[in-house]
């Protein structure tokens, strides 16, 4: 089982390589010259000369990515152009806000799409069932960013019940889920994020929990005398490991926040954070959000087929 | 370790001995048979038709006995089966007829009876040990959740108790075995381990649909030896389908032979077997490999069975049948008894010689 664990680590290691390279690599696919960004138009040659130097663009690209990944290991990302701040503070900052929305998003989708899920595979082809259905094909269909567009137009400006936009008069830095005032601004979000995720994994676990109540040995089970809550708990152990594989994706994916929502509602996190950056021609801010929200992805990866390993005892772990 | 089990009454046992000697005694020394069933009807309905599965199976069974139902595939066997259990999906499948196991009327029993019932007063072994345990729990958590259900007792006595029957169905290295899933077994240890699971609260009656088909000859033959020695001393009765004439030789007191969801012949093993009266009993030996010559076709029933969603008035198997009259296409032959526990639905019943060639009864 250890074995297993430290392979896996070690096979991230090279994908994670890999992200760092794409983001090193951003500088010069981002059209123009890096150094058009920091120098005035008309800067004459000596002044180029010494910038290049003092930036580092002088040397061999591979020895400059050797120097920004040895910087980056040590957590620092560079400097922002628009603010002058340290990408680093301005990175974090912004995932913690993203992380409190997102993972207020995930409670909220995962036990709700799962509970409904389950319900709809236990009613397999009844009324529920085509409920759940239809309710999940809307939640897919519909763009988050219309709903949460319709969401504010409804509860903030025609109904007035909640803010529209922001974290609330006490900023991004003390914010707290248990502080009404605060949370309020959290709900609008909150809820639309939730929709994204919904639908997919309520779909998975239909599927999934169906077709397990189809096997063989569930006869087993009601021929030894289970009742069918002791049935369904058998069943849901067995769709466990598809269901856990759709929603570690989702939650990579929510980790990453949503340039649209959080532009909508002006949640500074890290999708606001990228929007910024990338009207602001801001390559280093780009760069590093990017980089850190690939890792986390990368991590989210790991963790998810780690726990599939210990729920699945079919998959080997050696 | 027997003090863990139910040791055979003495009644059940003398019942056992009687029945073997003759089958056909039914309640002669005041033992009521421990299964009746009259006349049981099973239906499944769906938008599209109607399948008549099961049209009208009465038969009974005594403490300590073995039937063995044989038929080919869709006959109505596995069904009747699934019947005595009420395992069949509730929401499309009508049942009428009367099912009595113990002191329980089957089809009057509520939900929570009825769970109590399954895998304690019966319990029954599937076709697939592949596919018939739950790949994500160890067989000792298994077979320990089925004795707790029904006892409950802790879950450290129902391991205890896991690894006993293990012991006693004969896997080596139970201990090891306990703690494994059901992909780390082969086969015959699955099976196994599924008839330990279904003999972990002493069940009156086992139901074994088909339990060595799916596996290979050698283990077959240990499977049937084991279950074969576990009636016996556990004293349970079994209902046991196949459709492999040898395996109902070996194990059986009583055959049933289904034919489209109806027993057409019923009695012994030996009378069945050694002097068949439906044709197609009759037909289905001729079918068998006994030592005929090599260059000679073993000689096919020809035609298939009928379609269970229209079925004909007249006798089932009257399409294929050789003897064939226009009698046996107007109207279903009644059982025609033919002895104390021998019926045969046929109008020529009693009018065939015994069969030039007959499996040897063990």
């Amino acid at each position: 089982m250890w074995l297993y664990v430290a392979r896996r680590i070690l096979y991230a290691v090279p994908i994670a390589l890999g992200v760092t390279a794409f983001c090193f690599a951003l500088v010069y696919l981002a059209p123009g010259n890096p150094l058009q960004l920091l120098l005035p138009p008309d800067a004459s040659a000596e002044v180029i000369e010494l910038i290049k130097k003092t930036y580092g663009f002088d040397k061999p690209i591979p020895v400059q990515y050797a120097i920004w990944l040895g910087r980056a290991l040590t957590g620092d990302l560079g400097v922002s152009i628009a603010t002058n701040r340290p990408v680093t503070g301005e990175v974090l900052g912004a995932l913690s806000n993203t992380v409190i929305l997102s993972v207020a998003a995930v409670i909220l989708a995962f036990s709700l799409a799962f509970t409904l899920g389950l319900l709809a595979a236990w009613f397999n082809g009844r009324w529920v069932d085509r409920l759940v259905t239809g309710f999940s094909i809307v939640g897919v269909s519909v763009p988050n960013y219309w709903l949460g567009m319709v969401l504010i137009i409804v509860f903030a400006v025609n109904m007035n019940w909640l803010p529209a936009t922001g974290m609330g008069s006490k900023g991004s830095e003390s914010f707290r889920l248990t502080d009404w005032e605060q949370l309020r601004h959290a709900i609008l979000p909150v809820v639309t994020m939730s929709m994204i995720p919904l639908g997919i994994i309520m779909r998975t676990t239909r599927s999934a929990v169906s077709e397990v109540l189809n096997h063989d040995f569930v006869q087993t089970l009601r021929a030894k005398g289970l009742g069918e809550f002791a049935v369904l708990r058998h069943a849901v152990r067995n769709a466990l490991p598809a269901v856990l594989a759709v929603m570690g994706l989702q939650f990579g994916y929510l980790m990453g926040g949503s340039i649209l929502i959080e532009t909508i509602f002006t949640w500074p996190g890290t999708g606001f954070l990228l929007n910024k950056a990338i009207l602001t021609r801001d390559i280093p801010v780009l760069q590093g959000t990017i980089l850190v929200l690939a890792l986390i992805f990368v991590a989210t990866n790991l963790a998810v087929d780690l726990i599939q390993t210990a729920v699945d005892p079919r998959i080997k772990r050696a | 370790m027997s003090f863990f089990f139910r040791s055979a009454p003495t009644t059940t046992a003398s019942a056992s001995a009687s029945a073997s000697a003759s089958p056909s005694a039914p309640v002669a020394d005041g033992v009521r048979p421990l299964v009746e069933v009259e006349d049981l009807q099973v239906r499944f309905v769906s938008r599209e038709a109607t399948v008549h599965a099961v049209n009208g199976v009465s038969f009974s069974l005594m403490p300590g006995e073995v039937l063995c139902i044989i038929g080919e595939s869709g006959s109505g066997k596995s069904v009747t089966m699934r019947a005595l259990m009420r395992l069949l999906p509730a929401h499309k499948t009508r049942m009428s007829g009367r099912m009595r196991v113990g002191d329980k009327d089957v089809l009057a029993l509520s939900p929570s009876e009825l769970t109590a019932m399954r895998g304690a007063l019966v319990s029954m072994i599937f076709q697939e040990p592949m596919t018939a345990l739950d790949p994500v729990y160890t067989i000792g958590e298994q077979i320990a959740e089925t004795v707790m259900r029904h006892t409950g007792c802790s879950r450290a006595a129902a391991l205890r108790r896991g690894l006993e029957l293990l012991e006693f169905v004969k896997v080596p290295s139970a201990e090891r075995r306990l703690k494994a899933y059901p992909h780390e077994l082969s086969g015959g240890l699955r099976q196994r381990a599924m008839i330990a699971m279904a003999l972990s609260c002493n069940p009156s009656l086992l139901l074994a649909d088909e339990p060595t088909t799916a596996l290979d000859a050698t283990v077959q033959i240990q499977v049937l030896i084991l279950m074969r020695k576990l009636q016996k001393e556990l004293g349970m009765s079994v209902i046991f389908v196949t459709h492999d004439l040898g395996v109902a030789a070996q194990i059986a007191d009583k055959v049933a032979v289904m034919y489209a969801g109806r027993i057409v012949e019923m009695g012994s093993v030996k009378e069945v077997l050694s002097n068949p009266q439906h044709p197609y009993t009759r037909g289905m030996l001729a079918s068998t490999v006994h030592g005929q010559d090599r260059d000679r076709d073993i000689e096919a029933i020809p035609g298939s069975p009928p379609d269970m969603r229209r079925l004909a008035p007249g006798c089932s198997f009257a399409p294929r049948c050789a003897h064939a009259t226009e009698e046996c296409l107007a109207s279903a032959p009644p059982e025609i008894r033919m002895g104390p526990a021998r019926a045969v639905r046929c109008f020529r019943a009693g009018q065939f010689g015994a069969p030039s060639a007959s499996l040897a009864i063990a």
